[in-house]
């Protein structure tokens, strides 16, 4: 059966939303839930998933469904976990599927806080690096040097100047058994990493990285290419961790020059309109670089 | 059969709480709340009481957890203070259009800058439109009761609406009270376990929370309007009901004390009324025509139950431990606003008492009803709040 076949059958995440043609989110919550199957409670923290899936009167969502605010979804997911403790419905499992602004911004207090309690729930990011619900402005997981609507490139910026928070390694610091990263690019990876998340209990967590149209700039035919290209060039480590180790890296088979990845997207069009953008290329292309180093990411390094 | 003991206020909270057996609980300890969700530690540490207890990173969280475990059908509750129910006031807006139906016991402290760990009323009257019952509690015995309706009246199913009950810090937390105890099968019957018809159910999904625009978010605010509207009469029959078990009647909405003829009637809410019905005992006895009205319940706004009360009076003083700054104090201007257009309405005065934990004794209310009494001698309306025992020497 084709993935698309798969993902057709028995649905979980149906139609009756209304994201963005070409969304990589609503591409990533259908095929999450492919994988966790119908004993879930979802929890959705205020956001593009929630703006897109849950216009009144309409719900794409085949599984019970809560959004309650903006930074306050992984308590929300320890009172539903508590709640089932507490009446012994074990079999039901609760997840969080956020964004990236809600993760590492304005719900990441309350996301450590459920985190050191080790409470059972799977949290998942589907990370598209900005608030693109509200028209891209910039967040913690906005990549450097993007053009976001609130750290714009201009005469005097060349976007973002930070470093993206390396919020997988902040969640395996919390002692989460199960930290991992996907892409919507490769979609039975992201499946498999999910059944391997439900397998575990206590505090988990999955960073999917999803382009993202309209907030990245690409045409919407072009999102799993982009994801590749992302991961291919180093700066989308695909890997997981197992209790604190790394176990799993995905392996880029021929490495790509960041700027294969920047070029076509129009958040990184000042770095290439003109010679202003090259020293900032370099340093994306270092960043990349050490990615593939610390994770181990071409196919003769070391680890499996 | 009921049990006497000498409890803290604090304690009988916990008591009240576990006697409710609710399934969730999480708190993050704020003074003066702490003695109520440490006497609930140490009765979850000893195994007299089998909840899942969730120490939060927040009170935003606290408020988080128990509305994600009611929204599953578990019977929830939290306590809170001062900067801790400021700082859950998102969830509990979000929580009320929700409906979902918790007990927060709010302990009342005063609000920053400058910092003060003293009484007064400003934090949960900050909270007082966001869609939550309020009540608000005289003695550690009606701490007690009013904890158990609590329950009842919130998972109501036409009102499902957090409730609050509202308790003065220290006065009432930390002072020890002779308080008479429900029987656990008293309270088993009078509060049967909680089993809402919508819940997070994987057998019969439901999308909750959804994002809704001008067609219907009136109809949202509306319906709960509705359901605060219904609750002044549900709440006074549950009030009764637990009357029936107990024998102790505490009042419905209100407590109308020593109001017949009166000429002046105060309106109180906490523990202060249990001063002004002291001092009110003290001016009868030399004649004069003082009551109190203490409200029990500050929302749903129980104005009808005031207005039989109070139409006769010539003067309310309304004693107001909150202030809306720039304007007046809240209990004031919601009765002003229910009484405007009546051409028989008495006159209110709004008196600005006990902020940041004032003390306001019997001498106080004496000087509150001199107040009253020239301005309803002289004729002249005082429209402007009067702030009691304000110091002009320590004034920039």
């Amino acid at each position: 059966m084709s993935l698309q076949q798969i993902a057709r059958k028995e649905a979980l995440f149906f139609s009756g939303h209304r994201a963005c043609h070409g969304c990589g989110m609503a591409l990533a919550v259908r095929h999450i839930l492919k994988a966790t199957g119908k004993n879930v409670i979802v929890v959705t923290p205020t956001g593009c998933l929630e703006t897109f899936a849950s216009p009144y009167g309409y719900s794409p969502w085949q599984v019970p469904w809560i959004h309650h605010l903006f930074e306050n979804a992984p308590s929300i997911a320890s009172g539903v976990a508590a709640a089932l403790k507490a009446q012994g419905r074990d079999s039901v499992r609760v997840l969080v599927i956020a964004g990236d602004g809600s993760t590492f911004d304005i719900g990441f207090g309350a996301l450590s806080g459920m985190l050191e309690r080790g409470d059972d729930v799977l949290y998942i990011c589907t990370d598209n690096g900005a608030y693109m619900n509200t028209g891209g402005q910039r967040s913690g997981a906005s990549p450097t040097y993007s053009s976001t609507t609130t750290d714009p490139a201009g005469k005097e910026s060349l976007g973002k100047t930070q470093m993206m928070k390396d919020l997988p390694a902040i969640v395996a610091a919390h002692s989460a058994p199960y930290v991992a990263t996907a892409s919507v690019a490769f979609l039975k990876d992201l499946q498999k990493k999910v059944k391997k998340a439900m397998l575990y209990h206590g505090p988990r967590y999955i960073q999917i990285d999803t382009p993202c149209p309209s907030g990245w700039g690409f045409p919407p035919e072009r999102t799993l290419e982009i994801g590749r290209t992302g991961i291919d060039c180093g700066l989308v480590p695909i890997f997981e961790m197992e209790n604190g180790k790394i176990t799993s890296t995905h392996k880029i088979k021929k490495k790509i020059p960041v700027t294969d990845y920047l070029k076509a997207q129009t958040r990184f069009g000042h770095l290439f309109s003109d010679n202003r953008g090259q020293a900032e290329l370099d340093e994306i292309q270092a960043m990349a670089d050490r990615n593939i180093e610390r994770y181990a990411l071409l196919r003769e390094s070391g680890n499996k | 059969m009921s049990h006497i003991q000498v409890v803290e206020g604090s304690e009988a909270v916990a008591l009240a709480v576990k006697a409710c057996r609710p399934q969730v609980i999480s708190a993050y300890p704020i003074s003066p709340q702490t003695h109520i969700v440490e006497w609930i530690a140490k009765m979850i540490a000893d195994g007299e009481l089998d909840t899942e207890y969730v120490r939060v990173e927040s009170e935003f969280s606290a408020a988080s957890v128990i509305s994600g475990a009611s929204a599953t059908a578990s019977r929830s509750y939290t306590a809170s203070s001062s900067q801790g129910l400021l700082l859950m006031t998102e969830v509990l807006y979000a929580s009320a259009g929700l409906r979902l139906p918790f007990v927060i016991t709010g302990v009342n402290r005063a609000i920053s800058a400058p910092i003060s760990i003293q009484v007064d009323h400003q934090d949960t009257i900050s909270l007082r439109d966001s869609g939550v019952i309020q009540f608000y509690v005289e003695s550690s015995q009606e701490v007690y009761d009013t904890h158990i309706a609590a329950f009842k009246v919130a998972e109501d199913p036409k009102i499902l609406l957090p409730v609050m009950v509202c308790m003065d810090g220290w006065i009432l937390t930390h002072s020890y009270e002779r308080v008479s105890f429900m029987e656990q099968e008293e309270v088993g019957s009078f509060l049967p376990p909680f089993q809402p018809v919508n819940f997070l159910d994987v057998n019969d999904p439901k999308t909750w929370g959804s994002y809704a625009e001008d067609d219907v978010l009136m109809e949202f605010k509306y319906a709960i309007h509705e359901a605060m509207q219904y609750a002044k009469g549900r709440i006074k029959e549950i009030f009764s009901e637990l009357a029936m078990i107990t024998g102790r009647d505490h009042g419905g909405l209100i407590e109308a004390y020593r109001t017949e003829g009166a000429e002046v009637i105060l309106m109180a809410m906490g523990s202060m009324a249990g001063t002004v019905k002291e001092a009110v005992d003290e001016l009868r006895s030399q004649g004069k025509k003082v009551g109190l009205v203490k409200i029990r319940c500050y929302r749903p706004f129980p104005f009808e139950d005031i207005w039989d009360v109070i139409k006769d009076t010539k003067i309310v003083g309304v004693m107001d431990a909150n202030f809306s700054m720039g304007s007046e104090g809240a209990v004031a201007t919601d009765l002003k606003a229910k009484l405007c257009g009546r051409p028989d309405a008495p006159l209110v005065l709004d008196f600005i008492t006990g902020l940041g934990g004032r003390e306001v004794n019997k001498g106080t209310i004496r000087e509150i009803v001199q107040k009253a009494e020239e301005v309803l001698n002289s004729g002249l309306p005082l429209h402007e709040p009067h702030w009691v025992d304000l110091n002009p020497a320590i004034l920039p």
